[in-house]
């Protein structure tokens, strides 16, 4: 069970270089989103939501037809599909094939999911190395973090940071010019692909009728990965189906502007299987490997399996307050911001991280972006009831609970209710001109009332209630 | 026939900041409606309902709904406390149906303030006056869920001597998020900052919104900042003359 | 099996049965605007130049050869097998090599050659994009390896867009293993959201519509 990371959020919110790059990183990516879904860019946007929500509702629930279709599809393409429990089945796969093979160096595109199952890592143990050809993955993998962001996993460093990241880790002369570092590692990396063995992917999209994987990018080096290795592998959620090719239309022209505001990303990727018999070349070896990973749990909740919809645009991120202050590095797991909220809880445990889905304002913004129409505020408001419903259960959480339960009961008294809000105004003393406290006595300023005071005055009682001046205003007027 | 409009002020307005029930009363009155309050009113269940405690959130929701079973119009100066009534009442009760259909009828006759004035009332200009620069606040649950945006603006618009200035960027969220505020300090405080640069970076002396709840989040922290901005609600706004 | 697992497992949250025909799936989206060929060329090269990306409307395949020869005199190319190429004269120029089938040769000549040059299936007007089917003629790695991408095709090859390709090709998985869509040329911006080209794609590209 993890606490509040309160010490390390309060340190990112003192770190006015962070707060620059998290904020204006953000805010870029929203601005360039709301530009290309206005109604002067893309008439149709909100068609395409309920579209978009429509058929993912429509393929999530019919899951295990999806899936059969598409192993069989990937299948009669000459490639081979593995269903696989966990990160451990992944790992298992991979290094069988990679002994039988003969391999022992990967070259991977971005891919959450890899991320989610610790992929690297558990390669690394058994001496395979895999090489992260995404520049911001690049970046990250050599100072050994956790992607920052869903699509801008370095969106927290700056050149000065990389600078000397690539001095450390590549040996090279200190470099601090941005195009001179992306040149460095395209140099570094391409020589990677070239030689690599083989080429893990993830997927944006598995498309049922055709037995294909989408990859969306706009580097090429998820092209380089399944083009210059001679075997393909990617991993995938099993959420990430979708029936048909033609729906493709629907959700690229949402991921992208979504996304970081682009109508197509520079590359788009449409791959099914290994390389035909004449076609001259691509890889020789095709596998998808379909994750369960707790997706099959999820499943189950009627209400909260909509958070399988998720294209990872990472739109949520973008929009939220809450993300734009703390940043991805201050969330328990690898997906970070609305959506890492409200998946978070469904595969650890709605008490692995019981203050996750509080830290949120339901301001709404993340629901209002979503491209597939996830309610993810709903879902918030859902989780919260469920959390204090399981604190309840392991004897926790009583204080909260019983505070909660005299109030529901003074508001059901009003008479009571009245006594207390006079109580209150009088304490702050017969008189007193009505106005903002700036500080309160030391036994007072405890709990919710000092946590309100770290950050604000706060407004003192009226010494006449609303109900008590309009009782006066209808004796005045003879009411 | 004068449109009979019960008032629902909401705690915080009747504890903290009564003078914002006392002017929307005063602007409805002028507007020719006959305001009336019923006094068994307390609170509409936001708090209990945002911390996950659905049981006390109903307790207090079907007080709520007998208090205002023979309302004709209920006029809430709050967005989310009406979105509360509008939204999120009928997954509450969904496996009372009387009270289900109790909340249909109560919701579909309850009004956030501006959209009473200017959607039953049809009245834009209440005759107001306020020498100002301002901004406007868009609220999150008025702006998200009861789909307030313009209203507030046209209405603002008729204000005699005032002139409104956007925030940029628009519709920020301020950082209060009822329980948020207090259980997040320090993301909350982070938050008002945020929308603080924004108004100050629109040079106005006053920041005008819809919730009261936003209001005592963002002038506490221009308080707690030493900034000489006020934050007045827009039924107080309209009151003035 | 963990296939059988998994399947069982999905079945059961969703109370669904083996076999079990799917419920009716809503109809794919797909709405085709009217766009008459002169305005889809516009469109066309409007978008590619706003993403950096050179346009060339050739009037004749001599032209379209020409420019090629300006842009790769002095240098090395590597043309795909498209006989369109033939067609315009590129894979005459001096500098061009062509009609390579062999995989470790091809790639040895991309990976060192300045300019790769193709034709192209598709090309799509609002977004700017070609449509690049591998196949015999059209090998991956002529569009990627190389700095530099060019290619040239017919200007009756310019759809409309997504939904006009994939009304004309729903199942392209029937007639190739890989479908990409070239938007612009490569970039990044994973280094303080600044605007990098050329990491790892082509940094550069020109289509010649003919």
């Amino acid at each position: 069970m993890t606490a509040y990371p309160e010490s390390s959020v309060r340190k990112t919110l003192a770190d006015p270089k962070l707060q620059l790059a998290i904020y204006s990183s953000t805010g870029r990516l929203m601005n360039h989103r709301r530009a290309q879904v206005a109604p002067a860019a893309l008439p149709d946007y909100q068609e395409l939501r309920t579209q978009a929500n429509l058929v993912k509702k429509h393929t999530i629930e019919n899951l295990d037809h999806y899936l059969e279709q598409f192993e069989a599809r990937v299948r009669a393409h000459g490639g081979a599909v593995v269903f696989c429990k966990d990160g451990n089945d992944v790992s298992d796969f991979v290094l069988k094939l990679a002994k039988e093979r003969g391999a022992r160096l990967l070259v991977k595109s971005k891919s959450m999911t890899t991320e989610e199952i610790n992929f690297n890592e558990r390669l690394e143990r058994h001496g395979l190395e895999a090489v992260e050809t995404d520049l911001g993955e690049y970046i990250i993998q050599l100072a050994h973090q956790r992607p920052y962001h869903i699509v801008a996993p370095a969106l927290h460093m700056t050149r000065y940071d990389v600078a000397e990241l690539f001095t450390e880790k590549l040996g090279v002369e200190k470099e601090t010019v941005p195009e001179k570092q992306a040149m460095i590692a395209r140099r570094t990396l391409r020589q990677k692909f070239l030689t690599a063995d083989i080429g893990v992917t993830g997927a944006n999209f598995l498309v049922a009728d055709s037995g294909a994987v989408v990859l969306v990018e706009n580097e090429g080096n998820a092209r380089m990965s399944t083009t210059a290795p001679k075997i393909h592998i990617a991993v995938a959620g099993i959420e990430k189906l979708i029936p048909r090719a033609q729906d493709l239309v629907t959700f690229l022209k949402l991921l992208g502007r979504s996304a970081t505001g682009q109508p197509l990303t520079v590359y788009t990727s449409f791959l099914a299987g290994p390389r035909r018999a004449s076609e001259i070349d691509g890889p020789d070896e095709f596998y998808v490997l379909l994750l369960d990973n707790g997706r099959t749990r999820l499943l189950t909740d009627r209400e909260k399996r909509q958070s399988l919809y998720c294209i990872r645009c990472g739109g949520c991120l973008n929009a939220c307050p809450v993300y734009r202050k703390i940043g991805g590095h201050n969330y328990p797991w690898v997906y970070s911001g609305p959506i890492g909220a409200i998946i978070t809880p469904q595969y650890h445990g709605v008490m692995h991280d019981p203050w996750l889905p509080f830290a949120s304002s339901l301001c709404g913004a993340c629901g209002e972006v979503c491209p597939v129409k996830i309610d993810i505020p709903k879902l918030l408001l859902d989780l919260r009831s469920e959390i204090t419903k399981a604190k309840a259960r392991e004897g926790k959480g009583r204080i909260e609970k019983l505070s909660f339960r005299m109030w529901a009961w003074l508001m059901r008294h009003p008479k009571l209710y009245e006594m207390a809000g006079s109580m209150g105004a009088g304490i702050f003393g017969d008189g007193e001109r009505k106005g903002w406290v700036k500080r309160v006595p030391g036994p007072m300023n405890v709990g919710p009332l000092k946590a309100w005071m770290s950050q604000r005055e706060f407004p003192a009682p009226a010494p006449k209630s609303f109900r008590q001046l309009w009782r006066e205003r209808r004796r005045t007027n003879g009411a | 026939m004068p449109l009979r409009v019960s008032l629902f002020v909401t705690c915080i307005v009747d504890q903290l900041f009564p003078d914002v029930g006392m002017a929307m009363a005063d602007v409805l009155e002028r507007a020719g409606c006959k305001v009336d309050f019923p006094e068994a009113q307390t609170c509409c269940g936001q708090p209990a309902f945002n911390s996950g405690y659905h049981e006390e959130t109903r307790q207090v929701a079907r007080h709520f709904l007998d208090v205002f079973r023979d309302a004709e119009y209920i006029v809430v100066p709050s967005g989310s406390c009406t979105s509360m009534v509008t939204h999120h009442y009928a997954d509450l009760f969904h496996k009372e149906p009387g009270r289900l259909e109790q909340t249909r009828r109560v919701a579909s006759r309850m009004y956030e303030f501006t959209q009473f004035l200017l959607e039953v009332a049809k009245v834009e200009d209440v005759g107001a006056r306020l020498d100002s620069v301002a901004t406007f606040h868009d609220s999150c649950h008025a702006l998200r869920e009861l789909k307030i945006k313009d209203g507030p603006r046209r209405l603002l618009s008729r204000v005699r001597g005032l002139t409104l200035r956007e925030m940029d960027p628009p519709e920020e969220c301020c950082g209060f998020g009822g329980t948020f505020s207090v259980k997040f300090p320090d993301i909350s405080g982070g938050m008002a900052r945020t929308k603080i640069d924004a108004i100050l970076r629109t040079g106005a002396d006053t920041v005008i919104g819809l919730d009261s709840s936003c209001l005592m989040q963002i002038q506490g922290a221009m308080r707690h900042e030493g900034h000489s901005i006020r934050a007045m609600h827009l039924a107080e706004v309209l009151a003035s003359r | 099996m963990e296939r059988d697992v998994i399947l069982h497992k999905v079945r059961t949250a969703l109370g669904r049965s083996a076999g079990q025909e799917p419920t009716l799936p809503p109809p794919a989206r797909v709405v085709i605007p009217e766009a008459a060929a002169e305005d889809r060329v516009k469109s066309f090269c409007a978008a590619l130049e706003a993403l950096a990306g050179t346009a060339l409307q050739a009037s004749s395949k001599e032209e379209a050869r020409d420019y090629v020869a300006s842009l790769v005199a002095g240098k090395t190319a590597v043309a795909s097998n498209a006989p369109f190429l033939a067609e315009c004269g590129v894979t005459g120029l001096a500098e061009v090599r062509s009609g390579i089938n062999g995989r470790e040769e091809l790639r040895e000549l991309c990976a060192t050659a300045d300019f790769g040059i193709t034709s192209a299936e598709y090309a799509l007007a609002d977004t700017g994009t070609l449509v690049m089917l591998s196949s015999p003629q059209e090998a991956r790695m002529v569009s990627l390896l190389p700095p530099v991408h060019i290619a040239l095709l017919r200007r009756e090859r310019i759809l409309t867009g997504l939904d006009e390709l994939l009304s004309l090709i729903p199942l392209p998985a029937e007639q190739t293993s890989s479908m990409v869509l070239i938007t612009g040329p490569s970039r990044t911006a994973d280094i303080e959201q600044i605007l990098i080209r050329g990491v790892h794609g082509p940094g550069q590209i020109h289509v010649i519509l003919v």
